[in-house]
């Protein structure tokens, strides 16, 4: 037996003897995830028991090192976990923005005492983060962002407001982007802190959106302290002072990777035909019965597919060697789009009853509000056009205006 | 198995590259057109192609091919669809050599795939009979006659029809036209008595024919598959051929794209580089997204041809529906933003929108293909 087969019936006896049989339904959704933190209520004792167990596997973050809490494992061995745990359909123990967003960029970019210091809260589900990029007028420009942060001796002084963060009014700390050179050139004066949201002057306000209730918040800035350490040795600010921005980039790109990777449920779940199919029928010779339909609903599923291929394509050529690099924003550009015809072919075959916003019938109109959902996957992360920017520059090397 | 190149595969590339860029670029096609020429190919460069194992790339070493299977085949269509390459690779190295290495008894491998492999032999396909492809429409009848078979019928775009030397048609031993059963594939000498061949010049100065059958006499041992039920082998033979079609799309529309950057980056108008302004530019990065969408699909269809040739059918339906619009997409795209050049014959580009619009619509256009995958998934 190989190493990694070892493992394999060793993760599989593990997992097996430790999950709750609650935390085997293989649920999704958001209603079913665990995010953690100071103010997390567990939704059953099995929710609470399995990511206690987890987390002192270090399998809520399983390639993290140990030191920080994590699993330290290689990236086959995580491969066989998820594998593993997908198989016997076990819930994700703990979703958070930190194991997604602020743990990468802390491993990459923070000093030893500010891993050590956040790092294991995130891993064990203690700690909830959330995400302060956007601002009202620096969207798609995010650079331009005018958050200001003042260095005070002692503490930084923030003045400003973020806007889409979501889950803010839920979250316990904040890593955001804040200018701290405005004299600088737009790129260089940006600093990536982390901030407490209990803070005296931190604020939050949720954002209703046109598919009703959202995780999104604004966020208020209104001169709140933030001290140059958060403990000895353990700086505020992650990487140096005024290169935020390094920071931001690495962290865009792995979001795009994983948004692009979001269309890994394309084609899962109910293919598109098979959905019209069972709305609208089929006729004497099998073909669904409204035909302008069926063509645009096979050429969606031929480029779902097609898609799906090239994620497959882009991981085997990532694991062979070749990086993915700028390749996140065909990624994210074809996905998002995908996934917004998707649903408008979902809503053409389902007809009015899909326009019901209230009722059992149609779980509260959630076609619906998915429907309009999807609007924004294209805007969020980087919209569309900004993802063509990026490709048109970086993989085709146009020049620029 | 990963959806990438072998180490032995990209070698295969880069020496493809190398041998068509010096042997046969866009300018032999060029030349091929200008002259007339009769046979539509070079016959040097057809017998340096079997020295090179590429004739002989689905033919096992026993029989004397390479034996590189069908990711190899893609790899070389591919390169041939970048510089527009006129041969009979396609006709026979794909087409002919699946029949009969998939479908044809031990004599008649024994007898042809030698001479496939040595570039010794042009066998050519013949399945369409109007002017969309459809096999299940064929009403070219196979009647009984004594140990054998007559065959009458007119065949028409028949790549390489009218320089081959064997001929491996479909014809109709029962059935009526629009069912699949009935069918059966023979393999007819072709200065065979009754075979009338009329060589079609078409749009893109590619080999292709009319073949009139007149009464042709076969016999038993000229079968291909088996008999009234020749639609399996068929459609094996033409997942195979739509699997190298795909790859050779993907080549043409990877080149005339590369074409059309490279011209985005040179091209100055109101005193800027045209490629500078945002409106090309995301065309551009648009179609460099497709693009890639047709790599994968056409290397997935080639690996499970390689894998499991039965079960290849519905990714190659997909390779050869997504390849062909894209690379009808990116032709135009390119004429488009080449502006006034592009329009001219001097200019290659001209040439790729010629050869893609051909190679999308033989054996099955992405409408036919979608149809297909509709109805494999129920709908």
């Amino acid at each position: 037996m190989t190493d990694l087969e070892a493992f394999q019936k060793e993760t599989r006896g593990w997992l097996d003897a430790n999950c709750p049989k609650e935390m085997r339904d293989g649920a999704g959704g958001e209603e079913n995830i665990c995010w953690g933190g100071r103010n997390w209520k567990f939704k059953s004792e099995a929710q609470k028991t399995w990511l206690e167990r987890m987390a002192a596997k270090g399998w809520t973050v399983p390639a993290w090192p140990k030191e920080y809490g994590g699993g330290g494992l290689s990236k086959d061995e995580v491969k066989i976990l998820k594998d593993e745990m997908r198989k016997m359909k076990m819930r994700s123990p703990l979703e958070s923005f930190g194991i997604w967003m602020l743990g990468p960029a802390l491993l990459k970019y923070g000093t030893h005492e500010q891993k050590a210091t956040f790092l294991p809260p995130i891993a064990r589900g203690e700690i909830r983060w959330c995400q302060g990029y956007s601002e009202p007028n620096a969207g798609s420009d995010l650079a331009s962002l005018q958050t200001k942060c003042e260095d005070k001796g002692d503490h930084w002084l923030i003045n400003g407001q973020k806007i889409w963060t979501s889950y803010a009014d839920e979250s316990d700390w904040i890593f955001a982007l804040v200018r701290t050179d405005p004299k600088a050139a737009k790129h260089d004066g940006i600093s990536f802190i982390l901030i407490d949201m209990t803070s005296k002057g931190v604020s939050t306000k949720p954002i209703r959106l046109i598919s009703g209730k959202s995780p999104f918040c604004e966020t208020f800035f209104d001169d709140v302290h933030v001290p140059k350490e958060h403990g000895p040795g353990v700086n505020a600010v992650v990487g140096t002072i005024n290169r935020g921005w390094d920071v931001a980039k690495y962290l865009l790109t792995h979001e795009r990777e994983m948004i692009g990777a979001g269309g890994g449920g394309l084609m899962g779940g109910r293919g598109i035909g098979e959905m019209a199919a069972q709305q609208i029928g089929l006729d004497d010779k099998g073909r669904l019965a409204d035909p302008m339909l069926r063509a645009k609903v096979a050429q969606a599923e031929i480029d779902g597919w097609a898609f799906l291929l090239t994620m497959e394509r882009l991981k085997d050529e990532a694991k062979a060697g070749q990086g993915m690099g700028a390749k996140s924003s065909m990624l994210k550009y074809y996905g998002t789009e995908f996934n917004k015809r998707r649903y408008e072919l979902f809503m053409d075959a389902s007809g009015s009853e899909a326009l019901e916003w209230e009722g059992e019938r149609t779980e509260d109109g959630k076609l619906a509000k998915g429907w309009l959902r999807t609007k924004a996957n294209s805007i969020e992360g980087g919209t569309s056009e900004v993802q063509l920017n990026i490709i048109s520059k970086r993989i085709l090397e146009l020049p620029d205006a | 198995m990963p959806l990438i190149l072998t180490e032995e595969q990209e070698m295969l590339k880069e020496s493809a590259q190398r041998f068509l860029d010096e042997k046969a670029p866009v300018a032999a096609l060029r030349k091929l057109r200008d002259e007339r020429s009769e046979e539509g190919f070079s016959r040097a460069l057809w017998k340096e192609m079997g020295e090179m194992g590429w004739a002989g790339i689905l033919v096992d070493e026993a029989h004397g091919g390479s034996g590189f299977g069908f990711v190899g085949a893609g790899v070389l269509a591919e390169e041939m669809g970048r510089t527009l390459t006129a041969s009979p690779f396609l006709s026979t190295s794909i087409l002919a050599a699946t029949a009969l290495n998939k479908f044809a008894g031990d004599a008649m491998k024994a007898e042809y795939l030698p001479k496939i492999a040595a570039a010794d032999l042009v066998m050519a396909l013949a399945v369409d009979e109007g002017r969309k492809h459809g096999p299940a429409n064929t009403a070219m009848k196979a009647e009984k006659s004594g140990n054998g078979f007559r065959l009458s019928g007119s065949k028409t775009f028949v790549a390489d029809g009218h320089v081959a030397d064997r001929i491996i048609v479909a014809a109709r031993t029962a059935g009526a036209p629009g069912e699949e059963a009935g069918l059966s594939l023979f393999l007819v000498d072709a200065k065979a008595k009754g075979i009338a061949r009329t060589r079609t010049i078409m749009v893109d100065s590619r080999n292709a024919a009319r073949v009139d059958f007149d009464n042709v006499a076969v016999t038993g041992e000229d079968l291909i598959g088996e008999i009234d039920n020749g639609h399996m082998a068929l459609e094996g033979v033409l997942s195979a051929g739509r699997a190298g079609l795909a790859a050779e799309l993907s080549g043409s529309a990877q080149q005339a794209f590369e074409m059309t950057t490279t011209y985005l980056k040179e091209r100055t108008q109101f005193g800027k580089v045209i490629g500078s302004f945002q409106a090309l530019q995301h065309r551009a990065a648009h179609l460099y997204c497709e693009i890639e969408l047709v790599k994968s699909v056409t290397l997935k269809a080639l690996q499970d041809l390689d894998i499991a040739f039965g079960m290849a059918a519905v990714t190659c339906a997909l390779a050869k529906a997504k390849a062909g619009e894209v690379a009808k997409l990116a032709s135009q795209e390119a004429v488009q933003m080449h502006g006034g050049i592009g329009m001219t014959d001097e200019y290659d580009i001209g040439l790729y929108m010629k050869r893609i619009r051909v190679a999308q619509e033989m054996f099955g256009d992405s409408a036919y293909h979608a149809d297909r995958i509709a109805r494999l998934r129920g709908y």
